[in-house]
């Protein structure tokens, strides 16, 4: 069977950081819509120094909740803006879904929630704020149901990956609530959160894992 | 617009070491921690640490307020980004004289949290760490959700204040008292000409059409409460002035001190012409003008555009006002 395991993490954030440095400018362009412009950074900064210290500890010989937990630390000393406290946090929870070990990676939607709570604890945001849980809530909803249903592992993150792409869009149709856009309020409305937008990358980041390795 | 750059995305270290090498007398990099500028005396003993901190991209805020009798330590941020948790929690520990620490900061959503984080920390170490949060811009939010308005200018009267109440040997609660009562007595509105462009990115991250302002503008070109014809600097001015002043509890005996701050492109007598009106505007309510700055205190890359801040004085926050001070961007000498 194949596990939610430290190579599956170290592949992911590895595939992540990738993809983010290629999105980088598009998520700048998206913030400096309704925020400041630095979302792209953050996340492309973030994910690198994710990778760079997960090579740095020899990540590849821990347990998959440490992983989670370097990729916290990283998050916390490498970046700051509000990407740096939510994914650290996030990435806290979901260390804590992995604390017994590697997870069937049929149950994505345990590893989804966990970040999702996380997330949404530090952020104290609830879906529907116009932040990134609006992509990660519902990928983790979707996950959950495909599973319930009997589909294979790729089929899964493939639904996970719609639900956060959808999560993204309707973002556009939201009123900023959370984070430096609610101070534009209903300046916001007709733009994608970058925020969802990113995390709609990386869900999607997950079901190319879930497919190139089916 | 043509610039002195490197490689862009080396920009904020490059501005931090340029800094620390300009004003070695005043401050120096904190040992562990390049995103940490720290004053020289920071950690004395039995005094209460000041830590402030935000994104770059302000300049000279935020590491400009670093020295004698200001701020001890300051964590800097990539531009217009929160500085990480861990950065603020090493400016808590350079700043730790055992009497606690008080973090002075600005209320933005990376900002709350990381510094939220960086106090749970201290915390688990033993430090005391007790925060003001700022929020003297007036259009950023309804006077009824004043908790919600966005730190900007006000923020180097809260230092002043607060540094100078812990260089008299203020408590930490002394010390948060002052710089809160600082804060409460501050009100501040932006206005931008043009906008400001991040380096890396290489294009204005939004638009002011020419002919246009946008009135009460944030400090990282947020939307502000609305767009108007580019006026005469004097009905600009004016304009300011009602805005700060409508929203401020009447100053004790009429006394205030007043900032006008150019946003970073601005031309300093540009800064000058908008303050005679500013002033004539205040003094036309009635009220006295005690202190005043005019300069590039609190800026937004290039953006063109000034805030006003304006502080309501009582006794005790002009003789804190006036505690000599010494940092890059802040020089204040006994006055006799």
């Amino acid at each position: 069977m194949k596990m939610i395991d430290t190579a599956y993490l170290i592949a992911f954030f590895r595939l992540a950081a990738e993809r983010l440095e290629d999105a980088r400018v598009h998520l700048c362009t998206l913030d400096g819509q309704v925020g400041d412009g630095d979302h792209g950074t953050s996340m492309a900064n973030g994910f690198l120094a994710v990778t760079q210290r997960l090579r740095t500890v020899g990540a590849a010989d821990l347990p998959p909740d440490a992983v989670l937990r370097e990729a916290a630390q990283a998050f916390l000393a490498e970046v700051g803006a509000s990407v740096g406290p939510l994914y650290a946090s996030g990435f806290l929870s979901a260390a804590r879904a992995l604390a017994e070990g590697p997870l069937p990676r049929r149950d994505l939607h345990r590893l989804l929630e966990a970040l999702a709570e996380g997330i949404a604890q530090r952020g104290r945001a609830v879906p529907g704020d116009k932040t990134m849980l609006d992509a990660w809530a519902p990928a983790a909803q979707a996950a959950a149901r495909a599973a319930q249903m009997g589909e294979d592992e790729p089929a899964i993150a493939e639904a996970a990956s719609l639900a956060a792409s959808r999560g993204m869009e309707a973002t556009a149709t939201m009123v900023a609530a959370r984070g430096r856009a609610a101070r534009l309020a209903d300046r916001t409305l007709g733009h994608v959160d970058p925020g969802a937008a990113s995390a709609a990358l990386l869900v999607r980041v997950l079901a190319d894992l879930a497919r190139d390795d089916a | 617009m043509q610039r002195f750059l490197n490689n862009p995305d080396d920009i904020v270290d490059e501005t931090v070491a340029g800094f620390v090498r300009a004003h070695d007398d005043l401050v120096r990099l904190d040992q562990g921690n390049p995103r940490v500028v720290v004053a020289h005396g920071a950690g004395q003993p039995g005094r209460v640490g000041i830590v402030t901190g935000g994104g770059a991209g302000h300049e000279p805020a935020f590491m400009g307020y670093a020295g004698r009798n200001m701020v001890d330590a300051v964590a800097v941020g990539e531009l217009f980004s929160s500085p990480t948790a861990k950065s603020f929690l090493d400016a808590i520990r350079a700043a730790d004289g055992g009497a606690g620490v008080a973090v002075l900061y600005g209320n933005y959503a990376g900002d709350n949290m990381n510094v939220r984080m960086a106090a749970k920390m201290a915390a688990a170490e033993g430090i005391e760490v007790a925060t003001v949060v700022a929020n003297d811009d007036v259009c950023s939010a309804g006077p009824d959700e004043r908790e919600r308005r966005r730190g900007v200018a006000g923020e180097i009267f809260m230092w002043k204040i607060g540094a100078a109440r812990a260089a008299r040997g203020g408590t930490l609660a002394e010390v948060i008292a002052s710089a809160q009562k600082a804060i409460d007595s501050c009100r501040s509105v932006g206005v931008g000409l043009a906008p400001c462009t991040l380096p890396a990115v290489g294009h204005p991250n939004f638009q002011i059409e020419p002919g246009t302002m946008e009135l009460g503008i944030g400090h990282h070109g947020e939307p502000g409460m609305r767009v108007a014809p580019l006026g005469r600097a004097e009905a600009i001015a004016t304009e300011m002035t009602g805005l700060v002043l409508d929203d401020l509890p009447p100053p004790e005996a009429g006394r205030v001190a007043v900032l006008v701050s150019g946003l970073g492109a601005t031309a300093m007598n540009e800064l000058y012409v908008l303050y005679d009106s500013i002033a004539t505007a205040i003094e036309a309510r009635g009220l006295r003008i005690e202190r005043t700055l005019v300069g590039n205190y609190f800026t937004s890359l290039d953006m063109v555009g000034a805030t006003l801040t304006v502080m309501a004085l009582d006794d005790e926050l002009s003789e804190l006002l006036d505690t000599d001070c010494a940092c890059p961007a802040l020089l204040q000498e006994r006055r006799v």
